[in-house]
């Protein structure tokens, strides 16, 4: 029973853009607690004074909130109100609050509050530097799996739903001129400059509303308020038919030619399951002409002792707390900063009424517009100084403050404790240049603006306002416009009617480029200063790995985990570099650079996939008779995308019952296969014989029109690739058939070779496989049975092996060839496929009379081993040539053009002689079957490991001659007629065969010539 | 993803239309029998590989299904022009 | 160097972590070295380690254009299996898979080599052939493996879909309990700090600019940042950039560099203990010791230097994993990136002389080079030491292209790993 908390012990009682009229219940560690629409998860939970939401990764620390958006590296959650829609890692600072909201922390036994981890943290912590795992857990050897089951338990944030994810996705391709990524000053500015300039605009914003810095300023655009600018211009571009305004919208990555991926939040921000019907998160792939990237800054916190207790937070963030939400996150602020900027966190808390202990700025003057204000209001501004330590263990307490030296690398003096109990700090801004490093462009470190700057553009990239470290409104919507113009002017459009509108301006102060605080105490023994929050890397981390060798920015940042978080580093990279750089005592571009990859924030698997998996995973191709397979209850066997027919069990038949009975039936009377899947490619052209001629290995310059020829097909380097026959319609006018897997890729060979090798041959290819329904009749009583339905003439003197003829069966027009992969009389019966369930049925009406029986792929695979046919991809495996297959037959190396395969056969390692080749095996025992796959050896008394000699490739029980028959590789086997082969198996038996013609069946082939 | 014009339909369409089929200008010995093995392994398995411009061989195999050539640097993915079977590149590599 | 072990942590604890060594020297190249090993990635500084320990050739110099194990070593799967089809192919993997099995001991670096089984999954008959031709083969040669039936999988990872609703759905499996992964860096770095404990330079941040040849001999490397630096023979272990360095020495390989991608999850509480790869679906999944699911698929078809792919193929693996795995809809995808893979038209190394002599190939291991490692570096070192090849090797040899005695692991090996 969850209890009710109504505790909003930290929310003003007026402002903020949330609605007040629209309370919100959620539930937060099985507890209930009140928000607002237009909170987010974070701020609801600021709001009730919730201090705790989270125990670090390694050390179990108590953890708060930070920050207030995308580079929040504590407050990840899990979300979800049922089993199945358990999303875990939800960044509370990204997450709308909504009714209903069901969340919990990812760690922490047995509560958040009190955890016995954190001991384990406190007492271990000492033995746990960076990398200790490469260090330790190996002796005895034995132990590591023990170890390794620990370190896993200990592992992961949230947890996966453990059923089916209930809710949809889709994505949506789109395109447009210009893609502005980032609605706040510079966002709004290029994409109103680029819509009114006419062009086709997105714009994206990852937050819920845009205006991004703007909404939790108080300073006027236009003589205005600034979110009245920002509506007016939403409103304005709302009116453009040629603009989308996506929110809740990520651009997360930036790939090749301008193509970008933006992961939209939908339904998941308003409901835990999305209502019948809608989808859930939408995934949209832009391919944009331009690209204005307008994404911002995120504020750095300084790194000083203890600086992850709860409490310690980004200035920035304390802000938008107050001035979007309406919450003062604590009652005593003291403020640290390197610059001016940072002042607006102590004046707005100060303006919601509350404390400001101290403003503690590192540098030695400063006297900016924002200072002033501060002074003004008689906040105590202490200078040249730094907060070194906090102390508290669930929230801050108090304050420890000193003053630095002019670099502020060390301490000066003693050191102060003030009561307080929330720090904000600033160390000045680092760019959001993510998406531009996407791209493949190295970031450029800024002495100026003390951040990483975006590299030269790699792309159709435009860039504008903090990205740039233009910080200022002004220049923000100055760069914008500019952005905008320069887009429509490389799109040749004519420019905007736009201008700047008026903002403040303010005085400022040099920033001081500092990173990290001195603490009394050198770093490796001060308390644990933290640079990345979530992976639990402090500053003596990083000093360990350069002392221990580590001094590329890449091996820090992998020996001490740093930036490897679901955050990415985005708070703490630079801190890092900075005190890499420090220690190794030299600058941070000469440390090294900071990469990001996709995604920006992460990205639900659903999303990404979209609506391509389950049903729609890939298509299934099913034949014109698939209904009559099913309604006879047929197993199906996956061959290539197509469902084919396996075998048809009647009731309480076995597998192998089903096929004696299949295989007897034909041999004896007559069976029916559907056969449509074999790929079919009608070839015409008055090149189309020389052509054939060139890609199979045997020779067609004589095909007679109404005849038809079995041929191998092979790479260039003499490996058979696909086989089938093809039948002469007209003397220019081929039917090619192919494997069923095969059927794509023989088409695109063949095209290859006409495009790149042969363009003057006149040949023109179409896949035709889908037109026609195939249907094979195989057996003594085949004749009879087609006799009772065609017109035509299929006797033996008339129709001959290998011949095909045009006549109707069944009152449809079909052609019908008279080949055999049976041995059988055969007759394969092609129509149209529409009428390819009439002919089906007609058959079997007919068929009644000789118990014509369906067979599936199993008992065509049978009846063919029995004759020794091989199956493509089942007998060759592309390291087989036409002879190692014992098929010199279908290899004519006296054709007049080198054919494709003839050279490569020839190379000395394929006309050895102990090659292994395709032979017949007569297991000894007749009742044994040979495993497919199953490897054989000369020796079965060698010693592992055995010599092998070859594997068996088809191995089946023949009903028709009561015992197994099987087929495989044996080096050397073509010479080896009636000698023993040994396969040893899995289960210990080894059973013994001895090698034999593949022809088990009928080796005169008179069968299939009556 | 690349943004590919096809020199045959005359539009920019996305990879996922087209494969790469290899090397580009690669041609068949005109007498394969007079071939060393040598020689032979050359032609099917040798290839340039460079870092930097490239000419390639592709098919725009879910549109026109025809293959052209691609001159793209392998460094920066910049596709420097595409052109039809049996011309020549303006721009060629090293 | 320093011993590691637990002891020693607790130690070290006590004076606050202040006095640990460095793990490796930052030397100025000397004049002159017995051998030259172009690429300091995995196999390459395993090379070095195993030349200066066991082959006890220690005048040896890494030279690496980047920092140590930068490469397709920081950018791989971390799958280590040995279960491949032919002779040739499983003898070397297997050989690399006896290293694995003892290395945190042997290099006192634990590399977190976890042995927590592989899954080959079939989904067509054919599979289930190619599968139970594969395993008989690997247990003839002493390989661990065992076909397993669709009720058995679903044993061992309840978590993947073995339904018969699935597009393809499980008919069975190959498994190799011995196979599993490690700590991918851990790798570079224990070969690292190994081969400088044996006195191996190890020069990074110097991109080798040219191949000295005389008489067709090489004799040594030209490099920006410290000039020439002799040699009596180069190996070269470079992976994607190799034709880029075989053009320098005035041939051709017969290899192709292509983008591999990866992907991570965020981390999430252990649920899959396993590798489970599939060629049918096209990916492959494991999770990491923090609890990432790490997952890769094919490569990029077209050639490509630039660590990057195309998204589309970001697309079809997520959709593979989605369809394999259907719980994990709502896990959310942290990262992804790309490396450069060599690969080769048999899906098998060069391990190789080459036409230059004195000058040794060790490349083309395409998607598969991370779990061969310390087999490589083995068996390449053993050939640099005595200047011919390893009989391991021999079988890899680039002029296996010329006579057509490819070794093709294409069919057991469709996907990347």
């Amino acid at each position: 029973m969850a209890q009710q908390t109504n505790n909003e012990t930290r929310r003003l009682s007026a402002g903020g853009r949330i609605d007040r009229s629209k309370p919100i219940t959620f539930t937060f560690n099985d507890k209930q607690y009140k928000g607002y629409e237009g909170d987010t998860l974070a701020s609801a939970l600021l709001a009730n004074g919730v201090d705790i939401i989270g125990r670090s990764f390694k050390y179990s620390r108590p953890r708060g909130i930070v920050a207030a958006g995308a580079e929040e590296p504590n407050a990840i959650m899990q979300l979800g109100a049922t089993e199945a829609t358990q999303i875990p890692n939800v960044r509370a600072t990204q997450q709308a609050l909504y009714d209903g909201l069901v969340c919990k922390v990812t760690n922490g036994w047995p509560n958040v509050d009190n955890d016995l981890m954190g001991w384990v943290g406190k007492l271990g912590g000492k033995m746990m530097p960076p990398g200790f795992y490469y260090k330790t857990f190996m002796y005895p050897k034995s132990m590591w799996e023990t170890y390794e089951s620990y370190i896993r338990k200990a592992a992961g944030l949230g947890r996966s739903p453990k059923e089916n994810d209930p809710d949809r996705y889709d994505n949506m391709n789109q395109h447009c001129d210009v893609l502005v990524v980032g609605g706040g000053p510079a966002g709004l500015m290029a994409a109103l400059t680029a819509a009114r300039g006419g062009a086709r605009v997105i714009l994206a914003d990852e937050q819920n509303e845009f205006g991004g810095s703007l909404l939790s300023s108080k300073e006027s655009i236009g003589n205005k308020p600034a979110t009245e600018w920002v509506d007016d211009v939403v409103t304005e571009l709302a009116r453009f038919d040629n603009v989308q305004l996506l929110t809740h919208a990520t651009v997360n990555g930036y790939h090749d030619h301008n193509f970008l991926t933006i992961h939209q939040h939908l339904t998941d921000q308003s409901f835990d399951k999305a209502p019948n019907g809608k989808i859930c998160q939408r995934l949209h792939r832009v391919r944009a002409k331009w690209v204005v990237l307008a994404t911002g800054a995120h504020e750095r916190p300084l790194v000083y002792g203890n600086n992850d207790v709860p409490g310690c937070m980004v200035a920035n963030a304390v802000s938008t707390y107050i001035q979007r939400y309406g919450v003062v996150p604590g009652k005593d602020l003291v403020l640290m900063t390197t610059n001016d900027n940072a002042y607006r966190a102590a004046l707005d808390w100060h303006d919601a009424g509350h404390n400001v202990v101290a403003i503690v700025d590192t540098r030695k003057n400063s006297k900016g517009t924002l200072v002033e204000a501060a002074r003004e209001r008689g906040m105590t501004v202490m200078l040249g100084s730094g907060v070194v330590d906090v102390q508290g263990s669930k929230r801050v307490t108090s304050v420890s403050i000193a003053k630095l030296n002019e670099a502020g690398d060390q301490v000066e003096g003693s050191v102060i404790e003030v009561k307080a109990d929330t720090v904000a700090s600033s160390g000045g801004w680092s760019p959001v240049i993510h998406l531009s490093c996407h791209t493949g462009s190295r970031p450029v470190w800024s002495d100026e603006v003390v951040g990483f700057l975006p590299g030269p553009s790699q792309q159709q990239q435009l860039t504008a306002g903090a990205m740039n470290g233009a910080y200022s409104t002004a220049a923000a919507l100055e760069q914008g416009m500019n952005a905008g113009q320069s887009a429509l002017e490389k799109l040749a459009m004519k420019m905007a009617d736009v201008s700047v509108p008026e903002t403040e301006t303010l005085d400022e102060a040099e920033p001081m480029a500092l990173f990290h605080i001195p603490h009394p105490k050198p770093t490796h023994k001060a308390p644990k200063q933290f640079v990345d929050l979530q992976n639990d890397v402090t500053a003596a981390g990083i000093e360990l790995a350069c002392r221990e060798g580590f001094e590329s920015i890449e091996h820090v940042k992998r020996y001490t985990a740093m930036g490897f978080g679901t955050d990415q580093g985005k708070l703490g990279n630079i801190n890092g570099m900075a005190i890499a750089a420090k220690y190794l005592k030299q600058s941070i571009p000469e440390t090294g650079t900071t990469i990001f990859r996709p995604n920006y924030t992460p990205v639900t698997f659903g999303a990404i996939a979209g609506r391509d998996c389950g049903e729609l995973f890939e298509p299934k191709r099913y034949t014109a008779m698939h209904q009559w397979h099913m309604e006879h209850g047929a197993k199906f066997e996956d061959v290539g995308q197509w469902k084919r027919p396996w075998y048809y069990p009647k009731a309480g038949e076995t597998m192998q019952e089903a096929l004696n009975r299949e295989c007897l039936a034909t041999r004896e009377s007559v069976g029916i296969l559907d056969a449509s899947t074999l790929g079919k490619i009608d070839i015409q052209g008055k090149d189309a014989r020389e052509f054939l001629g060139r890609v199979y290995t045997n020779a067609w310059a004589k095909l007679a029109v109404g005849k038809c020829r079995y041929g191998l097909m092979c790479g260039e380097d003499g490996m058979v690739f696909d086989d089938g026959v093809t039948s002469c319609l007209a003397e220019n006018h081929f039917l090619m058939t192919t494997t069923t897997g095969g059927a794509a890729h023989v088409l695109s060979w063949l095209e290859l070779y006409h495009q790149t090798e042969w363009p003057e041959l006149e040949v023109y290819f179409t896949s035709v496989t889908d037109h026609w329904a195939t249907m094979t009749i195989s057996g003594p009583n085949s004749r009879r049975l087609l006799e009772t339905l065609t017109d035509g003439d299929v006797s033996k003197e008339s129709m001959s092996f290998m011949d095909w003829r045009a006549m109707t069966v069944a009152g449809v027009p079909a052609r019908v060839f008279r080949i055999s992969f049976t041995g059988e009389l055969s007759f394969e019966i092609n129509v149209q496929a529409n009428y390819g369930m009439h002919v089906w049925k007609a058959l079997f009406e007919q068929g009644k009379q000789f118990n014509l029986t369906p067979y599936g792929t199993e008992t065509m695979h049978i009846l063919r081993a029995e004759k020794g046919f091989i199956i493509a991809g089942q007998d060759t495996d592309g390291s087989v040539h036409p002879f190692d297959l014992g098929m010199p037959w279908a290899v004519s190396m006296q054709k007049p053009f080198s054919f494709i395969g003839k050279r490569g056969m020839q190379r000395e390692d394929c006309v050895r002689k102990d090659r292994k080749q395709l032979v017949g095996l007569k297991t000894t025992d007749p009742s044994v079957v040979l495993p497919e796959g199953a490897q054989g050896v000369f020796d079965p008394k060698a010693s592992i490991p055995m010599p092998m000699v070859g594997h068996v490739s088809s191995s089946y029980w023949s009903a028709n001659l009561g015992r197994s028959v099987a087929m495989g590789f044996v080096k050397g086997g073509h010479d080896k007629m009636g000698q023993k082969v040994y396969y040893p198996l899995v289960d210990g038996r080894v059973v013994e065969a001895e090698i034999c013609s593949p022809v088990f069946l009928d080796p005169k082939g008179e069968r299939q010539n009556v | 993803m690349l943004h590919i014009y096809c020199p045959h339909c005359g539009e920019s369409r996305d990879e996922e239309e087209f494969h790469p089929a290899g090397q580009a200008h690669i041609e068949r010995p005109k007498d394969p029998d007079a071939c060393t093995d040598k020689e032979w392994g050359e032609f099917l398995y040798f290839r340039r590989n460079p870092r930097g411009v490239h000419h390639e061989l592709w098919v725009h195999a879910a549109g026109c299904r025809k293959f052209f050539n691609m001159t793209r640097n392998t460094q920066t993915y910049e596709i420097k022009e595409v052109y039809k079977l049996g011309e020549q590149p303006s721009v060629v590599a090293e | 160097m320093q011993h590691y072990s637990g002891f020693a942590l607790l130690k070290h604890s006590f004076s606050h972590h202040e006095n640990w060594q460095r793990v490796w020297r930052n030397p100025t190249p000397k004049k002159k070295y017995d051998v030259i090993i172009v690429g300091g990635g995995g196999h390459g500084l395993a090379t070095a380690y195993y030349l200066a320990k066991q082959f006890g050739v220690t005048n040896v110099a890494v030279i690496e254009k980047g920092f140590l194990g930068g490469g397709n070593t920081a950018r791989n799967t971390t799958i280590v299996r040995s279960n491949y089809l032919w002779d040739e192919a499983a003898h070397l993997y297997e050989h690399a898979m006896k290293l694995w099995e003892g290395l945190s001991q042997d290099l006192n670096y634990n590399v977190m080599f976890s042995q927590r089984g592989c899954l080959n999954l079939g989904h067509t008959l054919q599979d289930m052939r190619d599968i139970e031709r594969r395993v008989n083969a690997n247990r003839l040669n002493g390989i661990d493996g065992e076909v397993l039936d669709a009720k058995q999988v679903k044993e061992i990872v309840p978590v993947l879909d073995c339904s018969e609703n699935a597009r393809y759905p499980v008919l069975g499996a190959s498994w190799q309990p011995r196979a599993g992964i490690a700590r991918h860096d851990a790798v570079a770095w224990g070969f690292a700090r190994g081969a400088d404990a044996h006195g191996v330079d190890l020069i990074q941040q110097t991109e080798v600019e040219d191949l000295i040849i005389e008489d067709d001999t090489v004799v040594g490397v030209r490099t920006k940042r410290y000039g020439d630096i002799k040699a009596d023979r180069v190996g070269c272990v470079v992976a994607g950039n190799s034709s880029v360095l075989a053009k320098m020495a005035g041939f051709e390989l017969p290899l192709e560099s292509h983008p591999l991608q990866a992907l991570v999850s965020e981390p999430i509480k252990p649920i899959l203990d396993t590798v489970v790869m599939s060629n049918q679906v096209h990916g492959y999944a494991s999770q990491s010791d923090k609890g990432d699911l790490v997952i890769g698929a094919g490569i990029d078809g077209y050639n490509g230097y630039g660590q990057r792919g195309s998204y589309s193929t970001i697309e079809h693996t997520i959709q593979a994993i989605v369809e394999m795995f259907p719980i994990f809809s709502r896990v959310r995808m942290n990262r992804q990136w790309g490396g450069i893979v060599d690969t080769t038209p048999d899906a098998c190394p060069i391990i190789s002389e080459t036409p230059v002599k004195n000058l040794f190939f060790n490349c083309g291991w395409g998607t598969g080079g991370f779990k061969a490692t310390p087999g490589s570096g083995n068996v390449f070192a053993a050939s640099l030491a005595k200047g011919e090849m390893h009989p391991l090797a021999k079988p890899f040899s680039m002029f296996r292209f010329h006579d057509g005695s490819l070794v093709d692991e294409h069919g057991a090996a469709g996907v990347a790993h």
